[in-house]
Formats: structure tokens, C-alpha cells, sequence
């Protein structure tokens, strides 16, 4: 991540091209484009799955054929046609098990213009990266120092056979098949993932991390996440993402979900870069993601996100506090520069006594763009106690873009104590100007004014991404305060 | 049959009973087609999520009154402002009331729509107004459709009303289940001043809903004041939507006491159409038992330099529930905008519930807007306070919930209403406050 190219990314935009817009030529196994049971099952075949895995994909697929595209959120797209999409592709000759030298060198090429050269990330940075192209993993590292801790961190095509029990255990126990549109559809077609199970009492001495990557052309991308962190565990889990530039919109329709047992926490954070479209509009990729956490007793789950990418975004990573002094995170900052458009947000469901959660949401709107915030905070009648702080804080830059908060709260039961403000606000003329006296050019101040006004999500992410995460801001900016 | 079923099929009937050959019933007509394609909002319908109306829907209401029930001064006087001297629009089932009325023509017109809309020499402002505030959803519609009678206030240029106006809405229970749709329109021309208290009220034991309209009109720096008393029995229900259309410098403000009533929707919607307007949505909430009370507002600036304020407290006990539903909207032209929302509410009980949604949409970048809203419980350490220099639990708890409700109060200008809203909130906080005003 450190030789990740801010410099000649800049260049890039001014030139209105995607830096990552290039396309790898492997050859793909790629399955005719539609969508039918037969697709379903095929898929199932593909991957060698157990029967089991192979009726909960079907019962999803029929779940999803009764079901309607949601139309409520905030955004504005042409809707994808589901049967123009090949549900399938995997680099060819892909075994997971071979070693770095194995891999295909187009791929390593691909992986070092991204800047996660694997090899040295092995050395340097400490990081386990189970790199996901085209939905098939093709490499993994670090494997056998978690596996000595009794990590287990895989695809999750592979747990499911290698580790059963405990996939059949929890998948879709969070985010159910039935629970929306894309998520029915992901249970149905999803290709593959990541996989992570923390034992009890384990801390994870390493964060764990993954890359995702849409490269096949018209190949959507459904991937599943599954974390379960048993009691007293902890994990850090960071998702970092970029997409190849394409004139159809592209669509990702992931599903995160995080289990986290008594006294576990979990961290999860997100650095969404996907190609957001050019200066036009045109392309992009469309993120409708459903990312949600369980947890059970004194458990936390703490979503962290940054949001820069995207030509549509529809994303509310939630956290359902279940257990009795449970807490739940979310801090965010959403940058919509151009055309793009993002409806993010949080949702905090408060079942158990004491529980707890911060919203923290940043939202940034230039050029075209319309940025929505969109949080729901529910307080059942048995959450004695319930504690919530929300603050929604928008930032816009030239006039032609929107900033919108729609939050919900719903409270029943009296002990509760909810607070939620919002604010909306430009940079000032006068900042700019005290920066300039300075002898700060004005394109650095904002980038300044805008690293200031994030902060408080910025301090929330590891190390590594932070850094990148205050370059992305500075690049998605770019050019759009005159 | 239902409701919706009956309404469009008797809507024949209805039109055996006014002047069919005027533009006005074009408008009625144009309204049935729309109120048929729409229906009932249903809890479907995203600005409907936290209201159903099926338990008010599934009356067979009367839709006609049949019956006229006259009302002596002295049995109703206690639902008036009775202390101050105002003009009164008064209805009894939907029926004009000349006996307990007190209209004017002397330079402002406060009088009966049904006179505006079918007297030529009301043509001009009707057809310059009427119906052009009010935006079309299934209820508006089916309001215009049947809109018949209601109040009409005119107040022209540099005028400015001498008195308060009292718009009063009573319902006796004659006709069985009743259904109305009152239909008011208030137009304070440039420089005109009104205050209006309007307020319904059921004297009976039967189900009544009230679908009501009110048409708000503020010219260049006219000044509105417009006070809705909602304590309605538990057998009432209103859904009222009120539209206001104001122009530069013009300062409109509505303040919503809302003490009872089955379920009751206010649907406040505010249009901003000129500059150096500030427009003012306050609203105090106090229920009990099974009641339900709706603030949706919505305020559009269209042009720059405008300033909104909202300001909603509740108190909610028992099993009621309370929505507010507040949305500003900032147009990408309205610079300089200033807009302000907050929503603060205490909860007494554990079955009672509270869903705000205080939404902003901005499209302008020099503005500052900001919403906040809270849920939270009586300060213990304050009850404490009190307690220990003794003041009962019942009375210290009174008093921390009026000063929460108070700086609205403090908004409200005439004195004989604030002590009445005093003395409404003493009442349902069950204690003596020793103060008046």
C-alpha cells in the first residue's frame, strides 16, 4: 500500500481516466450471461459443494425471483439487467494452494500496478492478504502463523469444505436470504469470499485484510464475508477495493457479515475506491452492498468506512446489539465527487439492556455529486438504558451537488437516551484565505480543511489505511473547488 | 362498501347539492378522478410509515349532514377564547353557525367559503388563490372534491386584522359517525397582518374524522400568526394539511398544541417564495392513553436569504405514540439559507414510542442548516433537587416537563391564549402550578 500511486493517479483524473482502468487479459471460465436455477446449481457444481450449500443457494435464487428491486433509497440509475450478467468467472487453472511463484504473472503485474505487491507486504507490512480476483481467491499468505493461533482465515469456498459445520452454523444467520433484494441474490450466486474464525480468547496478532477486484468484463461480483469471533476474541479486518474502468455499469452485490460472541470484537474497516465513473457519469461501478454484525453479550462491533468510489453506492453497515452491554460503532466519511451518488448510512437495532452505539458520519459532496446519509436507530421496549450518539455532518463544495439526512429514530422504552444532530456546512472563504497568508496554495488548504473536518473517522482506521485514506480524499477532490 | 367506495360513488350525490356550472367544480371533479387513482395514504407510503389510518378508515362514516343542531353560546363557550374580544367563524357539523359567528366585510373579508366560492364578488381572489397552494396526495384531493365549506379570510393590502380570528369546528354526533372536509383559505396580501386560532372539537361520544385544507397566502412582508389547538376527544380524529405560499420578508408562523385526539396528522408544509422570509413551525405534544399524534412538516426554500425555524417538544405516557417527520428541503438557488430543526422528546412510559425522522435535503452550499433531536427521560438529579426541598414528586415532575414545553409557549403572543394553554397543560399534567401566564 505504500507504493500506492497518488501521484500518477492525479494525473490520471486530470485526464478524466481511471489510473486502475486497465484490463488484465487471463483467460476466464466464465459462464454464459443469465441467471436461471440451472445457473444456480452450476455454480454449486463448479465449487464442489456439499448438497446443503447447494438447496440454500437454490431456496435463495426462488426467494430472489419473487422479489422486487428496492427503489426507495435516494439514487438515481439505470437498473441493471440481471440476466445481461454472467454469474461466473474464475481465472483459469486457479488452485489456491499453490505457491506465490505459481501465480500467474499477468495477475502479480495487475496486483503490483495496484500497488499490493504480495511478496512485499509478506515482508513489510504484516498483513495477510487473501487477494480475491474475479471471485476465485488465488493466493494467500501468512496462513500458517494464524493457523498456529487456530485462525482460520480461507476463502469461503473453501471452508465450506474444509470447515462445514461452522459455515452451515452462521451463514445467513445474520443476514438472512430473505432479507433483501441483493442479498437473496448474492446467496444465490455468490462465487466466493473470505472466511475468518477467531477461537476463544484469541486475539488476531495481525490485521487481517482483502483485496476485492472486478476484472472480467460484464462479470458482476458477489462476494460473501463471513467473521465469526468466538468469545473474548478480537480481530481487525480491513476491505480495500478498486475496479477496472468500464462503460457498462458494473455491479458488486456483496454481503458482509460479522458474529461476534460474548466479550468478542470485532473491527472491520472498509476503504471503497471502485471506479466511480468519468467526469461524465458514464460507467462505474454499482455498489449495493448489505453489511451487518451481530453482537451478543459486552461483544463490539466497529464498522469503519471510506467511501470514495463508486458510481452508485447503497450500503448501511449495521450492527444488531443483542446481547446485554453490547456496543456498536460506526464511523464514516462518504466523498461524491462528478456524477456519483451514494445513500449510506448505519443502522443500530437495540435489543439488550445497556447497549451502546456512536454514528459518526462524514459526508462530502462535490462537482454533480448527491450524497445521502441514511441511519436508522431503534430502541425496543426491553433495551433498558439504551444509550445512542449520532452526528451527521455534511460538507458541500460548489453548488451543484446535494447533501441529504434521512435518519430514523424509534424509541420504546422511556430509559432510552437518544441524541442525534446534523449539520451542514461549506468550507469557509475565510479559511482558504488564512491558509493562503500562509503561503499554503489553496488546492492543499482544502485538502487540509477537508482532512481536518474527517478526522475523527480518519484516527478510527489502522495505520496503513489511514494514510492511504487521507490520499484518496485528496485525490477524489481534486479539482473541484475553483 | 368502503370508505374510499363510498366517497367516490356518493360524490353524485354531492353534486346534486352545489353550482355545478362554475370552474370551481371543474375542480372538483378533476379532484374525485385524482382522490380515486390515489386513495388512502397507507403505511406503505414512505411519509405514512408510523401512521395507519385504518382504524379511523373502517367507520361507516355519514358524510352529509342531516340533521342541524343548534348550539347555545353558553354550552360551548368554554372551547373558545372566551376572554378575548375576536372575530368567530364558527361551524356545527359542518354547518355554518350565524348564531355563535361574528363575520366581518369592513375592509377584510372573514367569512364562509361557501359564500366566496359561489358570490361573484369574491371571484377575483378565489380564482387568483384557491386551490393554487395545496399539493395534490389522496386526502388534499378528496378535500378539494367535497370542499364546500370552511373559512375564508381576505385581508388586503396594508390592512391588518383588528382582532384574533376564531375558527371553530364542532361536531355533535347527530349524524352517527361523521366525516368532514373543512376547506380554509387565509390570504394576507403584501403589508396585511392576521392571527387565527383554529381549533375542533367533537361534543359527543361517536367517531368524527376531519380531512381538513387550509390555504395559507402571505404577500410581501405580511405577517401571519396561525394557532392550532388540538385537544380533541378520544373518539377524534384530524388529518389536517395546511400549505403556506410566502413572499419576501413575509413572516408566517404556526404553532401546533397538540393535547389529544385518537389519531391526528399534521401535514405543515411551507414554500418559500421569495426572499428574506422566515417561516416558523413550533409545537408543543402532551398525550396519554392510546392517542397518536403526526408532525409532518416540510419546508421548501426556493430563493435565497430565508431563515426557517422548527422547534417540536413532546411529552408522551401511557401507550401513546408520537412521528415526527420534518424535512427541509434547501433549493440549489437558496443561498444563504438558514435552517433550523429540533425535535426533543420525553418518554414517561415504557409502551409509549416515539419515531422522528427530521430529514435534510440540501442542494446549496452556502447555507447553514442543522437539525437536532433527542429522546431522554426527566432529569432524576433535578427531581431530586426539588424534592429535597419539598416539593412533591408530582409537581416537581410538572414542572421540569413545562419548562421543556416552555420556550414555545414563550412564542405565543396573546396572553389570554398562553393562560389557557397554561392551564390546558396543568390540567393534563394533573397538578396546580400556581401561575398563571
Amino acid at each position: 500500500m505504500s507504493k500506492f500511486t497518488e501521484d500518477d493517479l492525479k494525473k490520471e483524473l486530470e485526464t478524466k481516466e481511471y489510473e486502475y482502468g486497465f484490463y488484465t487479459d487471463i483467460e476466464s471460465d466464465t459462464f454464459p450471461i443469465g441467471l436461471n436455477e440451472d445457473v444456480v446449481r452450476a455454480i454449486s457444481a463448479k465449487k464442489n459443494e456439499p448438497q446443503w450449500m447447494t438447496d440454500w443457494r437454490v431456496d435463495a435464487f426462488r426467494i430472489w425471483s419473487e422479489m422486487e428491486e428496492p427503489e426507495w433509497a435516494n439514487v438515481h440509475y439505470t437498473k441493471p439487467d440481471f440476466q445481461a450478467i454472467s454469474y461466473y468467472s474464475a481465472p483459469k487453472a486457479a488452485d489456491p494452494n499453490k505457491s506465490l511463484d505459481d501465480v500467474d504473472p499477468d495477475l502479480l503485474e495487475m496486483y503490483r500496478k495496484l500497488g499490493i505487491s504480495v511478496d512485499e507486504q509478506k515482508k513489510l507490512q504484516n498483513v495477510a492478504v487473501d487477494i480475491v480476483v474475479d471471485s476465485v481467491s488465488v493466493a494467500t499468505t501468512f496462513k500458517k502463523t494464524l493457523a498456529e493461533k487456530g485462525i482460520i482465515f480461507m476463502p469461503i469456498s473453501e471452508a465450506i469444505q474444509e470447515h462445514p459445520e461452522l459455515v452451515k452454523k452462521y451463514i445467513g444467520s445474520v443476514v438472512p436470504k430473505t432479507d433483501n433484494f441483493y442479498a437473496a441474490l448474492n446467496s444465490a450466486v455468490f462465487t466466493d469470499g473470505s472466511f475468518c474464525y477467531i477461537p476463544k480468547g484469541v486475539k488476531c496478532p495481525m490485521e487481517l485484510s482483502t483485496y476485492f477486484r472486478i476484472n472480467e468484463g460484464g462479470t458482476g461480483q458477489f462476494e460473501r464475508t463471513l467473521v465469526i469471533a468466538d468469545e473474548s476474541s478480537y480481530v481487525s479486518y480491513l476491505e480495500g477495493c478498486t475496479a477496472p474502468s468500464r462503460d457498462e455499469n458494473q455491479l458488486h452485490a456483496a454481503v458482509v457479515e460479522l458474529i461476534a460472541l460474548d466479550d468478542a470484537e470485532i473491527k472491520y474497516s472498509t476503504v471503497q475506491n471502485w471506479f466511480p465513473g468519468n467526469a461524465e457519469g458514464k460507467g462505474g461501478v454499482f455498489n449495493f452492498v448489505t453489511k451487518r454484525g451481530l453482537c451478543e453479550n459486552n461483544a463490539k462491533i466497529s464498522w469503519t468506512q471510506v467511501e470514495t468510489g463508486s458510481a452508485v453506492t447503497w450500503k448501511y453497515p449495521s450492527c444488531i446489539l443483542k446481547g446485554d452491554n453490547s456496543i456498536g460503532e460506526f464511523y464514516s466519511i462518504a466523498v461524491t465527487n462528478n456524477y456519483q451518488q451514494a445513500d449510506t448510512g448505519t443502522k443500530m437495532i437495540h435489543l439488550g439492556k445497556n447497549s451502546k452505539s456512536t454514528i459518526i458520519s462524514k459526508g462530502i459532496s462535490a462537482g454533480k455529486s448527491q450524497n445521502s446519509y441514511r441511519g436508522l436507530v431503534q430502541i425496543s421496549p426491553r433495551a433498558e438504558n439504551a444509550r445512542n450518539f449520532s452526528q451527521c455532518d455534511s460538507l458541500l463544495m460548489g453548488n451543484e451537488c446535494g447533501a441529504h439526512t434521512f435518519p430514523y429514530i424509534e424509541v420504546k422504552n422511556k430509559s432510552a437516551q437518544i441524541e442525534h444532530e446534523a449539520t451542514t456546512s461549506k468550507i469557509g472563504e475565510d479559511q482558504i484565505f488564512y491558509c493562503n497568508q500562509r503561503g499554503i496554495d489553496t488546492e492543499k488548504a482544502i485538502a487540509l480543511i477537508v482532512n481536518g473536518f474527517s478526522k475523527e473517522v480518519l484516527n478510527k482506521l489502522p495505520m496503513e489505511f489511514a494514510v492511504e485514506a487521507q490520499k484518496l480524499l485528496e485525490i477524489s477532490l481534486e479539482g473541484s473547488v475553483g | 362498501m368502503d370508505l374510499k367506495e363510498k366517497l367516490v360513488s356518493s360524490f353524485l350525490a354531492f353534486e346534486a347539492t352545489v353550482d355545478t356550472s362554475n370552474t370551481i367544480h371543474d375542480l372538483r371533479t378533476e379532484a374525485i378522478k385524482s382522490f380515486e387513482a390515489y386513495g388512502f395514504p397507507s403505511k406503505k407510503l414512505e411519509a405514512w410509515k408510523y401512521t395507519s389510518l385504518n382504524s379511523v378508515l373502517k367507520n361507516d362514516f355519514s358524510l352529509f349532514p342531516k340533521s342541524e343542531v343548534a348550539l347555545e353560546y353558553k354550552d360551548v363557550k368554554q372551547y373558545f377564547i372566551n376572554d378575548i374580544d375576536s372575530y368567530k367563524i364558527v361551524f356545527i357539523d359542518g354547518v355554518y353557525s350565524s348564531h355563535l359567528s361574528e363575520t366581518t366585510h369592513d375592509k377584510i373579508d372573514v367569512c364562509l367559503m361557501s359564500s366566496a366560492l359561489t358570490q361573484n364578488r369574491f371571484k377575483p381572489v378565489i380564482d387568483v388563490y384557491y386551490n393554487t397552494i395545496v399539493k395534490e396526495d389522496g386526502l388534499t384531493a378528496l378535500n378539494t372534491a367535497f370542499a364546500k365549506e370552511g373559512a375564508y379570510i381576505y385581508i388586503p393590502k396594508n390592512e391588518a386584522a383588528a382582532k384574533p380570528i376564531q375558527v371553530v369546528y364542532f361536531s355533535t354526533g347527530a349524524d352517527n359517525e361523521a366525516m368532514f372536509q373543512p376547506r380554509n383559505l387565509i390570504v394576507a396580501e403584501d403589508n396585511a397582518e392576521v392571527t387565527i386560532i383554529e381549533r375542533h372539537q367533537n361534543l359527543s361520544d361517536t367517531e368524527v374524522f376531519t380531512n381538513s385544507v387550509t390555504e395559507i397566502y402571505a404577500g410581501k412582508n405580511a405577517h401571519i400568526d396561525y394557532y392550532k389547538i388540538q385537544n380533541d376527544t378520544d373518539k377524534s380524529s384530524l388529518v389536517d394539511n395546511t400549505f403556506t405560499e410566502q413572499h419576501d420578508n413575509s413572516v408566517c408562523a404556526v404553532h401546533t398544541f397538540s393535547f389529544g385526539g385518537k389519531i391526528t396528522r399534521n401535514n405543515l408544509n411551507f414554500y418559500q417564495k421569495g426572499q428574506g422570509i422566515d417561516s416558523i413551525l413550533n409545537g408543543v405534544t402532551i398525550l396519554e392513553g392510546k392517542t397518536h399524534v403526526d408532525h409532518n412538516t416540510l419546508v421548501e426554500h426556493l430563493e435565497p436569504n430565508c431563515e426557517s425555524h422548527q422547534d417540536y417538544k413532546g411529552i408522551f405516557d401511557e401507550k401513546s405514540t408520537g412521528v415526527f417527520n420534518g424535512k427541509i428541503i434547501v433549493d440549489q438557488i437558496a443561498q444563504k439559507t438558514n435552517a433550523f430543526q429540533s425535535n426533543n422528546n420525553i418518554l414517561l412510559s415504557d409502551k409509549a414510542t416515539v419515531n422522528s425522522k427530521p430529514q435534510l435535503e440540501i442542494f446549496a452550499d452556502d447555507v447553514k442548516c442543522s437539525h437536532g433531536c433527542t429522546i431522554g427521560q426527566l432529569d432524576e438529579s433535578a427531581l431530586f433537587y426539588m424534592r429535597s426541598r419539598g416539593i412533591a414528586t408530582k409537581e416537581a415532575k410538572a414542572l421540569l416537563m413545562y419548562a421543556f414545553a416552555n420556550n414555545v409557549l414563550q412564542s405565543v403572543k396573546i396572553p389570554q391564549l398562553k393562560n389557557r394553554i397554561n392551564k390546558l397543560i396543568a390540567k393534563k399534567l394533573g397538578v396546580d402550578l400556581g401561575f398563571d401566564v
